[in-house]
């Protein structure tokens, strides 16, 4: 099953290569992975997307968990959480197709960064299903190139309701 | 007062209590050297910095301290990766100090620069690049806690030269506060008292005690409990010498080359107690067929290591120590009634009795001398004297874990994960500087002796008086054991055509060698080696074709041996 685990580290030199390296050294599959600063700047806050029976993501989150320079792991998978993407598509918009295209991205709600002659830049964030459906109805226009930041997650407030289980029907 | 990043070093270890150091010197490390007689801390020059680390970890292994390595950078870092990776997987402290050039040429391909952060970073517990003086006290006091503590390990710190250099007043801390580090020691009290209430309705049980039983000083009190509840006990090779093999209860060693009896209480074992022990594939075999009707419940201090192979029933995060003492207590709380229930097992205690007598290990005496005769005739001229047996790789390890009767901890130092031809002599080595008085004996092989030999001057240098114990059989006798046996005895580069005349080699060091080649002689050549205070080698040219017996095939369950 996909997961998607925060990892909260120290943000010091060499960190990211620990966290790289438990992942090929153990034969772990990383699907994306994302890294920036946290709101402490002594925090770096990572997002894995990885691919593992129940086994096997026991042992990634144990692993993290067994290094010296990592905080805090998350693992999002049965939480209530948000995740988002960002992509950048070249998609081919010559003659009659540029309407067209135009049209979708005001359905998707993604934006136009760059227009040519033949091609457009298109921005467009979301979850993983909203930007593979996106680039689903933009092949048949010829997608030139993708670039995708990979996911980010946060959990949501924990709510009322689930605290005191009160069913809302 | 302001102090150099050399000095910082050597005060630190001062105040770390280290005695005793394990180097060789260089060009990135030389302001270190230099400033080395000043202090107390005794350095022990090796001839190959391999060594330097394996002499560390046997006086880990021996001692229960951290031990320590200096060497400098580029080679003589990289010579130390299959030291620390030995280490790394059999969890010993070990703190790993390397030279490197100055920051400012880091990345640049400087002379003697090699990334050995980046190179060990998979092969040390955790590591260090030292990039400015001031951080210096806080990381060597990192590095020793981080070693000793939780499931020990190596830790390594690389020292660039203008680190050494550089000045800063120097206060060592007195805590360590890493957030990212908190191992548990408490096991947790639900856990403990499940596993209680299982290991008493048992009636087949039995203990399976490992290398972490050794690490956190554990062997009194196992032996106590499975004494108290009459639960036979099976030690891994890392387990050797937690629990006393001369016991009843003692089935001896399990896994590919375990006893009979061993292997079979355990397969048909209804609990079973994984006490510091990791379910390694040598230890299990096929997995599915691993231990099928037991309920099993894993003490162990490193949660990675619990449902990794197998699944458990019953975990326990936590010091093996602390959880045998809490279970200890939990038995004593007991009624009568419950105690004598829980040792009621009399129909499993007469079957591992029976086993006992089937299959024992065994060899055949002929006229050549056969290397498991060599072994047993070493533990019976050593009985009472408590000697520490370091090991090489392959049969001699073997037949040294299999024909010595182990009955102390940390008197059995041997590559149980790694498997590194060449540990043991300089961890005798390391073993000696720990007790100089004590009987240290290597039990090698032909081939394996030749990749650390050269600390012969090592030895002679520093008068540790090591016995070498060489089971000459001209082979690389575990792998010509499964050539014979799985591949058609297609003897493929196994055969050691030429070696050194051992007797000559250690003349050469100024050691004394000797040799035996009739079962005659093993008993007075033996006397005679542990009579010398020198280091001494002897060479026992033993039979060629001598195999490992009992032997579980690779991919086969533990019950399926072949056996004599």
């Amino acid at each position: 099953m996909r997961h998607v685990i925060g990892v909260l580290v120290e943000n010091e030199f060499g960190v990211l290569s620990r966290i790289s390296g438990l992942f090929s050294g153990r034969g772990f599959n990383i699907e994306s992975l994302t890294v920036a600063e946290s709101n402490d700047p002594e925090i770096s806050r990572m997002t894995i997307v990885t691919l593992g029976d129940d086994q096997i993501i026991e042992q990634i989150t144990k692993q993290l968990n067994k290094l010296i320079n990592v905080i805090k792991v998350i693992d999002f998978t049965d939480t209530d959480h948000v995740t988002r993407g960002l992509m950048l598509v070249k998609v081919s918009v010559e003659g009659s197709k540029r309407l067209e295209v135009l049209k979708l991205i005001e359905v998707f709600r993604a934006r136009v960064i760059d227009m040519a002659a033949k091609s457009a830049i298109i921005e467009i964030t979301g979850n993983e299903m909203k930007l593979k459906a996106f680039l689903d109805v933009l092949a048949p226009y010829g997608i030139k190139e993708v670039n995708n930041t990979g996911i980010v997650a946060m959990n949501r407030e924990v709510k009322a309701r689930s605290r005191y289980k009160i069913k809302v029907v | 007062m302001k102090k150099t990043g050399a000095q910082i070093v050597l005060q630190s270890l001062q105040i770390e209590g280290v005695k005793a150091v394990f180097g060789y010197p260089g060009g990135a490390v030389i302001n270190l050297y230099d400033e080395l007689p000043n202090y107390e801390v005794e350095h022990y020059l090796v001839r190959h910095e391999q060594a330097a680390v394996h002499a560390a970890d046997g006086y880990a292994r021996a001692t229960g301290e951290v031990g320590v390595a200096l060497v400098t950078s580029g080679p003589g870092a990289t010579n130390t990766v299959t030291g620390l990776a030995t280490a790394y997987m059999d969890s010993i402290s070990v703190v790993v100090f390397t030279g490197q050039v100055p920051t400012a040429l880091i990345g640049n391909d400087a002379f003697q620069e090699a990334d050995i952060v980046g190179i060990t970073r998979p092969c040390t517990k955790h590591n260090y690049l030292v990039k400015d003086v001031k951080e210096l006290p806080r990381i060597i006091k990192e590095a020793f806690h981080i070693a000793r503590s939780g499931r020990p390990g190596p830790v390594l710190i690389d020292l660039p030269k203008d680190v050494l250099v550089d000045a800063t007043v120097f206060e060592y801390p007195e805590t360590v506060s890493l957030r990212g580090y908190s191992p548990t020691y408490e096991g947790h009290p639900g856990q403990l008292r499940k596993a209680v209430r299982a290991l008493l309705k048992a009636k087949r049980p039995v203990f399976y005690v490992g290398g972490g039983a050794i690490l956190s000083n554990a062997a009194e009190v196992i032996t106590e409990l499975a004494i108290r509840l009459q639960i036979p006990v099976t030690t891994t090779l890392m387990g050797l010498g937690a629990f006393p093999e001369s016991h009843d209860l003692s089935l001896g060693m399990l896994g590919m080359h375990g006893t009979y009896r061993a292997n079979m209480a355990v397969t048909e074992s209804d609990v079973l107690v994984a006490i510091g022990a990791r379910f390694d594939d040598r230890v299990t075999g096929r997995i599915d067929e691993f231990a099928p009707d037991a309920k099993i419940i894993h003490i162990d201090i490193d949660p990675t290591s619990i449902s990794k192979n197998v699944k458990v029933h019953i975990p326990i995060v936590g010091d093996v120590h602390d959880v045998m003492d809490k279970m200890m207590m939990a038995v004593n709380e007991m009624s009568e009634e419950a105690q004598k229930f829980a040792i009621s097992h009399d129909e499993w205690l007469a079957k591992v009795t029976k086993w006992k007598e089937m299959h024992k290990l065994n060899y055949i005496q002929e006229e050549v001398i056969k290397p498991q005769y060599v072994v047993e005739k070493i533990c019976e001229l050593t009985r009472g004297l408590e000697p520490i047996i370091s090991t090489e790789v392959g049969q001699n390890q073997m037949w040294a874990a299999q024909f010595y009767e182990y009955t102390k901890p940390r008197t059995w130092l041997s590559s149980g994960g790694l498997g590194t031809m060449g540990y043991g002599f300089p961890a005798a080595l390391g073993a000696q500087v720990a007790f100089p008085d004590r009987l240290i004996i290597d039990i090698a092989g032909d081939g394996s002796i030749q990749m650390n030999s050269q600390e012969l001057a090592t030895a002679v240098q520093y008068q540790l008086p090591v016995k070498i114990i060489i089971l000459n059989n001209g082979y690389l006798g575990m792998v010509r054991q499964w050539q014979e046996l799985f591949f058609r005895k297609n003897y493929s580069a196994t055969e050691m055509s030429v070696v050194p005349d051992f007797v000559k080699l250690a003349e050469a060091y100024g050691a004394v060698g000797l040799r035996a080649t009739h079962p005659r002689e093993v008993e007075s050549t033996l006397k005679k080696a542990f009579s010398i205070n020198k280091p001494v080698l002897v060479d026992f040219v033993v039979a060629g074709e001598e195999n490992v017996y009992p032997m579980v095939p690779a991919g086969q369950p533990i019950s399926k041996m072949l056996l004599v």
